[in-house]
């Protein structure tokens, strides 16, 4: 903003002189430096944590312990990845983490897209003031009763209970961006459909639910990405074989550590999926996270 | 699933909206039920366990409010309400200030602005808890990449998350680098929806960029800022996975939330009633917290009104 300012501003117009030309000309270049600096300010923590994640996955172990640190690899290694896999059952804790996530954000579509539409419809402000609350509620406080249930019911050891904690998660998000995206699609279509003779289950499954494709697509990847990234139900539920990623990639951290190596390996490979999710999508996501503000637990 | 319609929604071409609304909200049955069984089910459970002397292993006893009382007069409870508004504060003001910075910022067209704004975004994506790990590794006092960079510019080095009095606004920096990015989204998605006419007129009168921002961008936008600071106020009272990861509530409890401090009683000390106790006190925290940021962007759309 202060770059087009001085470009354009009233100063410039007024004196318009000859030699005002080359001051002004200064003015633009020195806006578009001070512009792109605060680009670079604001962009580069974000890269920078990445790169280096990615800088002490690559590196040996004795490179990463060196000091003054060493920020471009000497010899690039895989070994922080093999070191991973092997010494946990790392792609048995992948697998439970793709169940999981795709069960929980699977069964929110199922009941999330109709409920978004009915609510939509109803304008039911009600409902979708209980659905914000859940959202502001700490996930930790829905455990203790739930943990309890668990017990109770001799669920444990089993992935059972923690697809349905992560509901809490996904349903929420699922429902909010669905209210979203049906008050805002004409209604027209369904209302002529209704007309002629259609039954209103017919009118959503039919017109309404076709239409609200791209909505669904952002819902669903974000009901992914936050309960994949969850980790306070894994903590408390999971056993030895139900871990998910983000559990099994703390435990790594309880069992070695001062082996960085492996830590930015396993912290990568949990978080690297989400990541070129993020990058593909990023332009539909992004009303999706805007319109719900949504994040789970 | 069917085209066949359920009985209820079948009768659709009743024309009587209230009878149409009620059709409707048979959409939303479902997810009602799961809402229950998820949500409030176990809402109403833990207000009665708060009541309770419950033990893991099923043993309980009524002891109406006891475990609130006993709330009251333990310091730690009392120290951990402390640390956490003073980490929500901070991490509050931070990521808003920030966040308002990048959003004028990212308002601007400029090349590869796409790219760049997909960059600035993925922090809030990113997986909490590999993060938290990369930054415990960069906090390392004697090998760690931060001091690093402090001493390589003559500043002196920090002892980071390993201090009691540095240990929150240490944890307030991982939450900012995680966080700003929401809150540009939201402001952003505010300015995008502000009238261009008072620029107009404003570049006519003579104004400057700055007197531009503070007296036509900002209150303009104040609604969207009030949104973005009501959301990181919901979130930064009930951060976990950072705090956790990175600290435990360490060094001693210098760190401790009320989130730790609740996952502690009912986690590792199996203290099932008085954790439960601690819930309904967090959630009411949580509530008036945000019915006073409500009343407070209620008053900013009225004076944006006038």
């Amino acid at each position: 903003m202060i770059g087009r300012m001085n470009a354009t501003g009233p100063l410039a117009q007024v004196k318009g002189a000859f030699s005002v030309s080359a001051k002004r000309g200064f003015e633009v270049l020195f806006g578009k430096l001070a512009f792109a600096f605060a680009v670079l300010v604001i962009v580069s923590p974000a890269i920078l944590v990445f790169l280096w994640m990615l800088s002490l996955s690559l590196k040996t172990e004795v490179e990463n312990t060196a000091f003054p640190p060493v920020f471009i690899p000497g010899t690039l290694t895989l070994q922080n990845f093999y070191a991973v896999f092997e010494s946990s059952p790392f792609a048995l804790y992948t697998l439970n983490s793709i169940i999981v996530s795709g069960t929980a954000t699977g069964l929110a579509l199922l009941v999330g897209v109709p409920a978004g539409y009915g609510i939509a419809k109803a304008r039911a402000n009600g409902i979708a003031v209980l659905i914000l609350i859940a959202r502001m509620t700490p996930g930790l406080s829905y455990l203790i009763p739930l943990f309890i249930m668990f017990r109770f019911l001799g669920l444990t050891n089993s992935l059972t209970p923690i697809i349905i904690t992560h509901l809490v998660i996904t349903v929420p998000i699922v429902v909010w961006i669905m209210i979203g995206f049906f008050e805002n699609l004409p209604r027209e279509l369904e209302e002529s459909a209704l007309i002629d003779g259609a039954s209103l289950w017919q009118a959503f499954w039919r017109i309404a639910l076709p239409l609200s494709r791209p909505g669904i697509v952002v819902a669903a990847i974000l009901a992914f990405i936050f309960s994949w990234n969850n980790f306070i139900f894994g903590v408390v539920l999971a056993g030895r074989e139900t871990r998910t990623l983000p559990v099994a990639v703390y435990n790594v951290l309880t069992f070695e550590q001062i082996s960085w190596g492996p830590l930015a390996a396993a912290a990568l490979v949990v978080t690297l999926p989400v990541l070129v999710l993020t990058v593909v999508i990023q332009k539909q996501i992004v009303g999706g996270l805007t319109s719900g503000a949504v994040k789970g637990g | 699933m069917s085209v066949e319609a359920p009985a209820g929604i079948a009768l659709g071409r009743s024309g009587n909206p209230a009878v149409r609304r009620w059709q409707y909200l048979l959409f939303a049955a479902p997810a009602l039920v799961a809402v229950f069984l998820v949500i409030v089910f176990p809402w109403a459970f833990t207000v009665f366990m708060s009541m309770h002397d419950w033990g893991v292993v099923g043993s309980r006893t009524y002891v109406g409010a006891d475990n609130f009382l006993r709330l009251l007069s333990d310091s730690r409870f009392i120290e951990s309400i402390g640390h956490t508004l003073y980490f929500t504060a901070l991490a509050i003001v931070l990521p808003v200030v920030l966040g308002v910075f990048a959003a004028v910022v990212f308002h601007r067209s400029f090349p590869m602005r796409g790219v760049l704004r997909a960059i600035f975004i993925m922090p809030m994506m990113a997986t909490p808890v590999a993060i938290a790990l990369v930054w415990t590794m960069m906090f390392h006092p004697q090998l760690g990449v931060l001091n690093y960079l402090l001493t390589s510019v003559g500043l002196p080095p920090s002892l980071w998350v390993y201090s009691p009095t540095t240990v929150i606004p240490a944890l307030v920096l991982v939450e900012v680098w995680h966080w700003t990015p929401l809150v540009m989204l939201i402001v952003l998605g505010g300015l995008a929806s502000l009238p261009t006419e008072p620029y107009e007129s404003a570049l006519i009168d003579g104004a400057s960029a700055w007197q531009m921002f503070r007296h036509i961008t900002l209150p303009l936008v104040m609604p969207f800022i009030m949104v973005a600071v009501i959301i990181r106020a919901i979130d930064a009272l009930k951060t976990f996975d950072t705090i956790f990861v990175i600290t435990q509530g360490g060094p001693g409890t210098a760190s401790e939330t009320i989130n730790i401090f609740l996952y502690l009683q009912a986690f590792a000390f199996y203290d099932i009633g008085y954790a439960s106790a601690v819930v309904v006190v967090f959630f009411v925290i949580i509530v008036v917290f945000s019915l006073i940021l409500l009343w407070a962007r209620q008053r900013t759309l009225w004076v944006v009104d006038n």
